[in-house]
């Protein structure tokens, strides 16, 4: 029998759940932090309208990561939850009060402004919490023997904050792009300039961020500039140019769909970046994914179904959407 | 972790899970009822069932979004809290809450969309098959989460790696171990039962105010129906149940019975207070012999009592005692509501007796009580371990200070009664609004 690297295939598996959250919940999220910007009622109506069938699904991703973690690599989630106990307590709380006010807001007009604050504040606070606890990973969790060996707040350093600024900003781009290809009129013209303050945010943070990371750690620093790796690593960089260049002259031109598309792009590649300098840790840099595995049997049985279920999971999601294709009908009321 | 870090971290979890299991047993009970009246709309064309369909697809929809949020916090504690837990049992329970989430989650996810929004733009037959989808959803996500919890109170198909971790010997055995069939069988059953008596007390809230109303009519009677038919299987479900609990974990049930001695002819323990500090079971009011025979149908079979095990190993009778009795009495008071049903539809009184109607108000909630009196009695009965006899909860905890689970404990009630507060109320007006088109 081929001898098939399991624990590999299930890091890769995971990377690309953690991936489809991100850029799927990242622009409901993003909707969210936009929220309060957007002045008349019917417009944020329209906003909450154009991701209403389709943010559980991309929450449902997150589950999938947390969840395959635990399934697949215990070791690792042991460690990393205690590790980001408060960040992640935050997340958790954040899309309690955003999710239920997908349903609560329609269900009263007095209170409605209450739980349009909670949707902005709630999905902010998500999206912080996560950039937070993206940058306590990045900056090293400290291990012993099979648990995080650190302090109650060694997720806080302005390296995190930052992180966690850039996540918010990079949301909102995400979230502004999607109002483009989804909204149209006034709504859409806010949306053009959401986007290009939100891109700009977002470009300043990924710059500071990748600057910065390859001096947190020997390992980052070769993993970028050493001699002949620049080589291959040096596409990343190029590429989020490009992407951004795309994004701007999209939004100056006033399309639709590629300033989307291009803040997708960025999405990815800074991903891809950072894989470049995990891999192949799960928590850097003690533990890597092998280390972490659960036994084969473990991945394994769930690889089995997974095969088979994540195409179906795509196919069915992509159906949803395209249900939902088209733009939002102007004025808000909709669904409800 | 220290005592009152874990006494903590074991309130966080019995707070925000005993909050979320309220929402999943109403949503596999009414996807399954949203899916019989889609059905029946399609199948009869009467525009009532359509109505019926609109009016609980909103309840349907606000009860599943706190699920799903309420879940998420579930699916994160294991890691913040019980680190250690989720270290080593991590390799047999984690693949099943992997196939939950595959199976489950994104099922329900992908198709509540077009369930909630989208039969105009999908069509009838299609928005049908969406209903369906859900409701299958809700049934995979009870399958594996009950298979989950029942490997922790009956491990099997397991054996211990080097590093301490239970890893995966035989995974037919593990998803289908010894409790399994009979806990996700009482659990369907409470579920479809909950949602019986929250559909039978809207029903009836609006019949006392117009009992013409077919709507309202349509839902009681559907919810009377459900009543007497499920409630007895319910009652046999649950024996079945306590039967395999006592050969897989008899001092569960001398907790449950509260039996401090072991003897032959065992009597049943009506009431009474189960004092952990002096062994016995103080105030008891008992019906000789009868213990016995409902535990081992025979009356002088032998049943155990607590002090065969050692003080650290055993579960607190005072609370499981209790938590038992609110749940049979739930059990019983909705068997008799209907058999009562029952009488009064042979006798075409169903919708015109005003009692059976306030009753049937005023029991609207009983079968949530239940069901988290019930899980009150499995979960604290199988203490002090989280996987049953083999791993502590004393040592399934994560080295965390109290002051952070306190102060997370804390967020958490602000939090949930706050939001979750809102939710019920937003509900119980939709409740009082009359189903009409």
């Amino acid at each position: 029998m081929m001898h098939l690297d399991l624990a590999l295939i299930w890091a890769g598996l995971l990377a690309f759940a953690v991936l489809a959250y991100v850029v799927l919940d990242g622009f409901d999220l993003g909707v969210g932090i936009l929220f309060p910007f957007m002045p008349g009622e019917k417009q944020r109506d329209e906003m909450m309208n154009s991701v209403a069938p389709v943010w559980d699904g991309n929450e449902t991703w997150l589950v999938l990561g947390g969840g395959g973690l635990f399934a697949v690599f215990p070791l690792a989630y042991a460690i990393i939850m205690p590790a980001l106990y408060a960040p992640v307590i935050a997340l958790l709380l954040g899309l309690v009060f955003r999710g239920v006010a997908f349903e609560f807001r329609w269900k009263t007009e007095r209170g409605k402004f209450l739980w349009d604050g909670a949707f902005a504040a709630g999905s902010t606070l998500a999206a912080f919490a996560q950039g937070i606890a993206l940058g306590a990973l990045v900056q090293g969790i400290p291990v012993a023997g099979r648990a995080y060996a650190g302090g109650w707040w060694d997720w806080l350093t302005p390296f995190s904050i930052l992180t966690g600024i850039a996540l918010v900003s990079g949301y909102a781009l995400l979230g502004a792009t999607w109002l483009i290809y989804k909204t149209q009129g006034d709504t859409q013209q806010r949306a053009y300039r959401f986007a290009a303050v939100a891109g700009g945010a977002t470009l300043a943070a990924i710059g500071l961020v990748s600057l910065w990371t390859p001096f947190l750690s020997a390992v980052f620093m070769q993993r970028w500039f050493a001699w002949p790796r620049i080589l291959f690593v040096a596409p990343v960089p190029a590429l989020v140019a490009l992407a951004a260049y795309v994004l701007f002259s999209a939004l100056r031109r006033r399309h639709e769909l590629s300033p989307f598309v291009a803040s997708l792009a960025l999405f990815v590649l800074c991903f891809v970046g950072l894989l470049i300098s995990f891999f192949p840790y799960l928590v850097p840099t003690s533990v890597t994914l092998w280390e972490a595995a659960a036994p084969p049997s473990s991945l394994g049985f769930l690889l089995a179904g997974a095969v088979f279920l994540v195409p179906l999971i795509l196919v069915y999601t992509a159906y949803s959407y395209w249900v939902f294709r088209g733009k939002i009908e102007q004025g808000g009321g909709g669904y409800h | 972790m220290d005592i009152d870090a874990l006494t903590l971290a074991r309130l966080q979890f019995a707070f925000t899970v005993s909050f979320h299991i309220i929402f999943p047993a109403i949503s596999i009970g009414l996807a399954s009822y949203l899916a019989v009246l889609e059905g029946l709309w399609l199948f009869t064309g009467r525009v009532v069932f359509l109505d019926l369909f609109n009016y609980w697809k909103k309840i349907f929809a606000v009860a599943f979004g706190m699920g799903v949020v309420s879940g998420i916090v579930m699916s994160y504690q294991f890691g913040t809290n019980w680190s250690v837990f989720s270290d080593k049992a991590g390799p047999v329970i984690g693949p099943l809450m992997g196939y939950e989430v595959l199976t489950a989650f994104f099922l329900e996810a992908g198709f509540l969309g077009v369930m909630l929004f989208g039969l105009s733009r999908v069509g009838p037959r299609l928005h049908f098959l969406a209903t369906l989808m859900v409701a299958l959803g809700t049934f995979l996500s009870a399958f594996w989460i009950l298979s989950v919890n029942s490997w922790m109170q009956t491990p099997a198909g397991y054996a211990i790696n080097d590093v301490g971790q239970f890893v995966p010997a035989d995974w037919l055995a593990i998803v289908f171990n010894p409790s399994f069939p009979y806990r996700l069988l009482h659990m369907l059953l409470a579920a479809y039962l909950s949602t019986a008596f929250i559909v039978g007390g809207t029903g009836a809230f609006h019949l006392l105010r117009d009992a013409t109303l077919p709507a309202s009519r349509i839902m009681f009677s559907m919810a009377m129906w459900m009543a007497a038919l499920v409630a007895p299987l319910q009652i046999v479900a649950g024996d079945l149940h306590g039967l395999n609990t006592l050969e897989h974990q008899p001092a569960k049930v001398a907790a449950m019975e509260g039996h401090f001695e072991t003897h032959a002819g065992a009597p049943l323990i009506l009431f009474g207070w189960p004092d952990m500090e002096q062994e016995r079971t103080r105030y008891a009011v008992a019906v000789p012999g009868l213990g016995s025979l409902i535990l081992t149908h025979d009356w002088n079979g032998t049943v155990r009592g607590l002090k065969e095990w050692p003080p650290a190993d055993r579960p607190n009778s005072t609370i499981v005692f209790w938590s038992f009795r609110v749940m049979v009495g739930a059990g019983l008071a909705m068997l008799a509501v209907g058999v009562w049903s029952l009488a009064l539809r042979a006798r075409r009184r169903l919708y015109e007796q005003p009692w059976l109607l306030r009753t049937s108000v005023a029991l609207g909630p009983i079968g949530i009580v239940a069901v988290i009196a019930g899980w009150i009695t499995t979960e604290v009965g199988r203490q002090p371990y989280t996987v049953y006899g083999l791993l502590r909860t004393a040592e399934s905890a994560s080295s965390i200070d109290a002051a952070a689970v306190g102060a997370s404990l804390a967020a958490f009630a602000l939090v949930y009664f706050t939001v979750f507060g809102a939710g019920a109320f937003y509900i119980l007006r939709l409740m009082s609004k009359a189903p009409h088109p």
